[in-house]
């Protein structure tokens, strides 16, 4: 009987979290119609509408994380597409990596919606604005929530058309139509990988479920055999492409063309942080047994795991070098971004040796906070200085806009890792992870670090201190309250979301039942791997001293590209990146293309099309000949056909 | 020497080549219409030659039906000729091509 009624018990449970989870998805849905649809011309009712239509999903996620943890539970799916061999499915699954995401995506586009009543104010698009960004909230929900493949590359998909739009939102400038269009295609390239690394699994595995999946791997880790690599790192490509690392980092950068809410949203808190997130969820294809085809051989000996955490570990780096002499302030949050991600890829990475991708999904969710309100933070100086971008043309903002500076200041320390903020402690996870596995990516983490605080400090003391250098920072004053109010709750994670047992209860989902260094939250670092946590402190003093000494007198231009000189202008030019790309990629493509063309002008449509009509054409003239139309004629040919008769006859 | 069949044959064989020729060759209609007249006069030639030398009157009877449909046909066709000439003043063959595209 008791064991009835604890069953019951679950069922009911159950369907409770399934209807939650079902809502979280189709809210924000709901909204992105319902605005389009019923209230295009009402600004006041559609803002209202869909930030509603968030905060609302923001609410359910949160009470589904604080009643039901980190369950692992399953939502029954419904059958979207059976054919033989493949039962597409539209499901859901909630764990503990699935409700934190949950959480940091609702609550990061509530806020920005919130933001944005302020951000776009004057924008004539207002409402087209507030839709699209629901539609972003639903597609990222659908990549966080996906239970198969298909379904997440779906949303996947989505994620991207609904990025395009937003990147491309002010369309009459033709940079953001641009930026638009590259973020679509490098990360088209991305996809396409993705996809054949999902076909490539359902051919070797024969399920896209990913708990089927992961239960056939854990049963047999040589399931792919000698394909095992090469599917890791086509899956990886998709993350390479979403989460813009090397060589597919070009379009980040550029998509800072969007409206700087989007920027917030979807260029530090979400859409970058969907490859990272794939990979953790998809973590088993890497830790299991590694293994390449023939013609492939000579990887023998190298798991894809390490050419991820070498891409990543990369990216990070020359990332990082760039945004040290970026002077666009939104330019340097985006490198930042991406030499964040690097840092978060290698953890994925270098977690495949001892099973345990924690450290980078840690960082993930505290980084999607502090960037989120760095962005915002940027766009607010942007708004106060009349959309001067220019750090050089800033200055003295620091008691123009207190509100703006303090919040920014916290998301700084927090970015370069200064305790007892967030970026700490998710940080020194992932030293700790280096270190354990691979002295040379701690070195590459710890340089990071000390060039994240360099280039913060930079940030920070020529845009708010010293006196302002632009007309636009003369006049500058506080934004709104619609802006500073997401700043200031945003500051509250920042600060302290480290506080709160995450690292452990990430882990926890990676290592059942394998407790992690308990006990002391705030000391528990130097506790835990003291080396890491000291060069980790260090590397933020040292990058923070370096850039007092050369900022911190206030003066007028960066001394640093003197004394940099070449270098420095390979650093502005981000390394000719995307000059290289113009000089091999495009000429290659264009190659291409004229082939194509010439293939499909000279030999499908002249030799096969208009060659077949021209044979006819030409027969018929010619049999046109013998039909004169004169009855003398025939009577001459019919005469002439008898005798031929008769003489056959007669013969 | 008395004239054989073959004689006749020879004859009726010259006139229906040369109705043939008339009808293919020349341009005018009103030639071209003695030329079916001589051909069908040359095969009358020859089935009354048929039929003296096997003594059989079907020959006859037969030419007497071509005689017959002959000037039925030459009535008829006079009539076509003569109406066709007085609305085109013509009564060459190539200048009648109007049902040609």
């Amino acid at each position: 009987m008791e064991h009835a009624a604890v069953v019951q018990h679950a069922v009911e449970s159950g369907s409770k979290i399934q209807d939650l989870a079902w809502a979280i998805l189709i809210l924000p849905l709901v909204m992105a119609f319902g605005t389009a649809v019923l209230t295009p011309k009402n600004r006041t009712l559609s803002a209202a509408f869909n930030i509603s239509g968030v905060v609302v999903a923001f609410l359910l996620s949160f009470t589904l994380f604080c009643v039901y943890g980190g369950q692992s539970v399953d939502a029954t799916p419904f059958h979207w597409l059976p054919v033989a061999g493949l039962d597409a499915e539209i499901g859901l699954h909630l764990d503990a990596l699935s409700t934190l995401m949950l959480m940091a995506v609702t609550g990061v586009g509530s806020l920005v919606m919130i933001y944005s009543t302020g951000y776009m104010h004057e924008d004539r698009s207002y409402t087209r604005f507030f839709s699209t960004l629901s539609l972003f909230v639903f597609s990222m929900l659908g990549i966080v929530l996906a239970n198969n493949l298909l379904m997440l590359f779906v949303f996947w998909e989505l994620v991207g058309v609904s990025s395009y739009l937003l990147i491309g939102f002010w369309y009459e400038k033709p940079s953001a139509g641009d930026a638009s269009k590259k973020a679509f295609l490098t990360n088209r390239i991305g996809d396409f990988g993705f996809m054949l690394g999902i076909l490539a699994i359902w051919s070797l595995a024969g399920t896209l479920d990913i708990a089927a999946l992961k239960a056939k791997f854990v049963a047999n880790p040589a399931l792919l055999g000698p394909w095992a690599g090469l599917a890791g790192l086509l899956i990886f490509m998709g993350a390479m492409g979403k989460s813009a690392q090397f060589p597919l980092h070009v379009w980040l950068p550029d998509a800072m063309e969007g409206p700087t809410p989007v920027s917030a949203l979807i260029h530090a808190a979400t859409m970058v942080a969907a490859g990272v997130y794939m990979l953790c969820r998809l973590f088993f294809l890497y830790t299991a047994t590694a293994g390449w085809p023939a013609a492939l051989g000579f990887l023998d000996g190298v798991s894809a795991a390490t050419i991820i955490t070498c891409i990543g570990g990369f990216t990070a780096l020359f990332a990082a070098v760039i945004a040290v002499q970026q002077d666009d302030i939104k330019r340097i949050l985006a490198y930042s971004t991406l030499s964040q991600l690097g840092l978060m890829v290698m953890a994925v990475g270098l977690g495949a040796k001892t099973g345990d991708a924690s450290a980078s999904m840690y960082h993930l969710v505290t980084h999607a906070g502090f960037k989120a309100m760095l962005f915002l933070g940027a766009g607010s100086v942007i708004h106060a200085c009349h959309h001067e971008q220019d750090i050089w043309k800033m200055g003295g903002l620091r008691s123009k806009m207190p509100k703006t500076f303090w919040t920014f200041a916290l998301g700084t320390a927090a970015l370069a890792g200064l305790p007892p903020f967030s970026g700490f402690y998710s940080k020194d996870e992932i030293l700790a992870v280096a270190l354990e596995a691979n002295p040379i990516f701690f070195g590459v983490g710890v340089l990071v670090t000390v060039l994240t605080t360099f280039y913060m400090s930079r940030l920070v003391l020529v845009a708010f201190f010293g006196k302002p250098r632009g007309e636009g920072a003369d006049h500058a004053h506080e934004s709104p309250s619609s802006m500073t109010l997401p700043l200031l709750v945003l500051a509250v994670p920042s600060a302290f979301i480290a506080w709160l047992p995450l690292g452990e209860f990430l882990s926890g989902h990676f290592k059942p039942g394998h407790a992690t260094h308990g006990g002391d939250i705030l000391f528990g670092p130097f506790n835990h791997n003291p080396i890491a946590a000291v060069f980790g402190l260090g590397a933020v003093l040292f990058g923070f001293s370096l850039a007092y000494s050369l900022y911190g007198k206030a003066p007028t231009q960066d001394p640093l590209s003197a004394k940099l000189g070449l270098l420095s202008q390979a650093m502005r030019n981000r390394f000719y990146i995307d000059e290289i790309y113009d000089g091999i990629v495009v000429p290659l493509h264009n190659l291409l293309s004229q082939i194509a063309d010439a293939i499909d002008r000279w030999l499908i449509a002249g030799l096969a099309v208009r060659g077949l009509s021209g044979v006819v054409e030409i027969a018929g003239r010619a049999l046109r000949l013998v039909q004169t139309g004169s009855i003398q004629t025939y009577a001459f040919l019919f005469t002439a056909g008898v005798l031929l008769i008769v003489l056959l006859a007669l013969k | 020497m008395t004239p054989g069949l073959h004689h006749y044959l020879i004859v009726s064989a010259l006139l229906f080549s040369l109705g043939l020729l008339g009808v293919v060759a020349r341009r005018n209609l009103f030639v071209i219409f003695m030329g079916l007249e001589l051909m069908l006069n040359a095969s009358n030639l020859a089935l009354v030659a048929f039929s003296r030398y096997h003594n059989n009157l079907n020959g006859q009877v037969m030419v007497f039906f071509v005689i017959t449909v002959a000037a039925a046909e030459v009535a008829v066709g006079l009539a076509l000729l003569v109406a066709l000439y007085r609305k085109r003043q013509t009564a060459h063959v190539e200048d009648l091509t109007s049902l040609k595209l």
